[in-house]
């Protein structure tokens, strides 16, 4: 209270010194910078560490940027050569059906998990609450901790699961060392990181269909699956595109599962194009190729940011 | 006449009371399988040192070879990984809190673009930041520093913090506001001792992520740093992995210790945590 109104009295005591008009103009002018001032660190922060990679990314590929450029800073432009040589190299085509398959493959799994899980916990019962919070932990954990422990539980010789599927006469599988399950086996692990994320975005969309359309859907006989398709799933469906674009977006860019798990291995079988974009970047040291290839992930999350941007705008005007 | 409903009654609710306690074991059931990778991770890590998986299915006679194994290699890696994390709740709460408050009550014209532009960010891929930060950081002698893995690390922070925070800014009323600048206060004053202490929940959901975001950063651990001098935890697991693990059990010891964070949290922490999960994730 007294300083304040000490405040008030260095005020009043300025203000005869002062024209009005030329007090009021800087008090106007000194309260925008104020307020621009609020954001200038984060809109720095989002140009230098968003905006300039953006940028860098697009001129690297465009010139033949590879280590020799660090001594001599000499990188030459080679116009879309990078872009030929990420097309006609043997992974390209490889490397996008993977990405394809990991991504589709991916999101069924954690999506159907995750929705049944979600429809099962929108019940209330004792512990509800402290369960699906538990159910957080796999996406709270560091994933090079996942895939660490993942490889443990898929090893071949002496890894729980094959020991587990063993009691049932079934051989062991080699999960991470077979080109042709390995790409099977990142996908499991991806789905079991991913499963919290879909639980809690759908179990929000579930908590926000009110209870009296079931009530009344229940005057119509509609229960049990009949609410679920006439009631719960139209409902749903905003929050549904969100979670499915998101998921989309999110999983193209996962490197650290499969660098964990394979490295892209065995045979080039787990290669996608983020694996792709860092090996030939930091592998390689071949920077203007790298860039390319993250461009075309660039490109293809641009994709369905847009068709994200136009769900949520649709999630929000519902 | 009378004693009929109520029997029915008391037996409806007795059969309503079973049939929740049968979700509840159903619920303990589906979270066992699914938390099944994490006991068992900690299992393996009680095992005795050595380069098979022959685990019992449970660590009847725990050894904690693995953790002093564990201990010595990965000890300055665990205290790398906590300077850079905590560093990273510092830079994320500092650069991100007076603009989700910006955001919230100043009426800019151009606000729609700036939440545009911070949603587009969370998209872009991490290997597309590194691959030019790298370059830009080798220039700068910033590679193998705290300083350069704080501020990358931010990367996974800052955007979900300014809004997760404006979100709960959004709800402080304008008049609340008003009221302290009648009375003398100006924007920063307002912004201190107002926004902040109503916003705290959310700063406090907003530091824990970003705590959480750069302890399991593995992307920038990997690119950012050419030598051994600063090497987080996960580098570390990650090069224990390499081709072919030597000693299972110290791997485990060592994811063990670096899910500490996260599961100390998720229980001291759960409704902050759950504040995320749900807020940051869709706005």
């Amino acid at each position: 209270m007294t300083s304040q109104s000490l405040h008030s009295k260095d005020v009043v005591i300025q203000t005869p010194r002062q024209k009005p008009t030329a007090r009021k103009r800087s008090r106007f002018d000194k309260e925008t910078i104020t307020k621009i001032l609020f954001v200038v660190p984060a809109g720095l922060f989002m140009v230098l560490y968003f905006g300039y990679p953006v940028v860098k990314n697009i001129t690297m590929s465009l010139q033949d940027y590879t280590t020799k450029t660090f001594f001599t800073g000499e990188a030459p432009w080679v116009g879309l050569q990078n872009y030929a040589t990420v097309i006609s190299s043997n992974l390209f085509g490889p490397a996008m059906l993977n990405t394809a398959l990991f991504t589709v493959g991916s999101i069924i799994g954690q999506f159907v998990i995750g929705l049944g899980l979600a429809v099962f916990f929108n019940r209330r019962f004792p512990l509800s609450g402290f369960l699906r919070a538990m159910l957080l932990l796999p996406w709270l954990l560091p994933l090079i901790v996942a895939s660490a422990t993942w490889r443990s539980i898929l090893d071949q010789d002496s890894g729980i699961l094959n020991q587990f599927l063993g009691t049932f006469g079934i051989p062991a599988i080699p999960w991470l060392t077979s080109p042709s399950v390995a790409l099977i086996a990142v996908i499991i692990v991806n789905i079991w990181v991913g499963i919290p994320f879909n639980v809690t975005l759908l179990y929000g969309g579930l908590q926000d269909i009110p209870e009296e359309l079931y009530e009344a859907g229940s005057l119509d006989g509609a229960t049990g699956w009949k609410a679920f398709w006439h009631i719960t799933w139209p409902n749903l469906r905003p929050v549904v595109s969100v979670v499915l674009v998101l998921g989309v977006v999110y999983t193209i860019k996962v490197l650290d599962i499969i660098l964990g798990l394979t490295n892209g291995g065995p045979a080039n079988a787990t290669q996608t194009i983020a694996v792709r974009s860092y090996q030939e970047s930091f592998v390689n040291f071949q920077f203007g190729v790298g860039a390319a290839f993250s461009n075309i992930l660039i490109l293809i999350s641009l994709v369905f940011a847009i068709i994200y941007l136009r769900a949520n705008r649709r999630a929000v005007d519902e | 006449m009378t004693t009929a409903p109520v029997i029915n009654h008391a037996a409806a609710q007795r059969n309503k009371q079973l049939r929740s306690k049968g979700f509840t074991v159903l619920g303990i059931i589906f979270l066992a399988v699914m938390l099944f990778p994490i006991y068992w991770m900690i299992n393996a890590s009680l095992q005795p040192s050595g380069n098979t998986l022959n685990a019992s299915l449970l660590p009847l006679n725990p050894s904690f070879a693995g953790y002093e194994k564990a201990i010595a290699d990965q000890g300055a890696n665990l205290v790398s990984s906590l300077i850079i994390s905590l560093g990273t709740v510092v830079v994320t709460l500092v650069i991100a809190a007076p603009a989700a408050y910006a955001l919230a009550q100043f009426k800019f014209r151009w606000i729609s673009a700036g939440l545009l532009a911070i949603l587009i960010a969370q998209m872009i891929p991490g290997v597309v930041i590194a691959n030019a930060l790298y370059a830009a950081y080798n220039d700068l002698g910033l590679l193998n520093s705290y300083v350069g893995l704080i501020l990358a690390d931010s990367t996974h922070a800052i955007p979900f913090a300014i809004l997760i925070m404006r979100a709960f800014m959004t709800s402080i009323p304008a008049s609340v506001i008003e009221a302290a600048r009648v009375d003398g206060a100006g924007q920063v004053r307002a912004f201190f001792s107002i926004a902040l202490p109503i916003a705290k929940n959310a700063l406090i959901t907003a530091g824990l992520f970003a705590f959480l975001f750069s302890w399991s950063d593995f992307l920038f651990a990997l690119t950012l740093t050419t030598t051994d001098d600063i090497r987080p935890v996960t580098l570390g697991i990650y090069q224990y992995l390499g081709t072919q693990v030597s000693n299972w059990s110290a791997v485990m010891a060592t994811a063990v210790l670096s899910s500490l964070p996260a599961i100390v949290l998720l229980v001291i922490a759960q409704k902050y945590i759950a504040a995320g999960a749900t807020g940051g994730a869709v706005k």
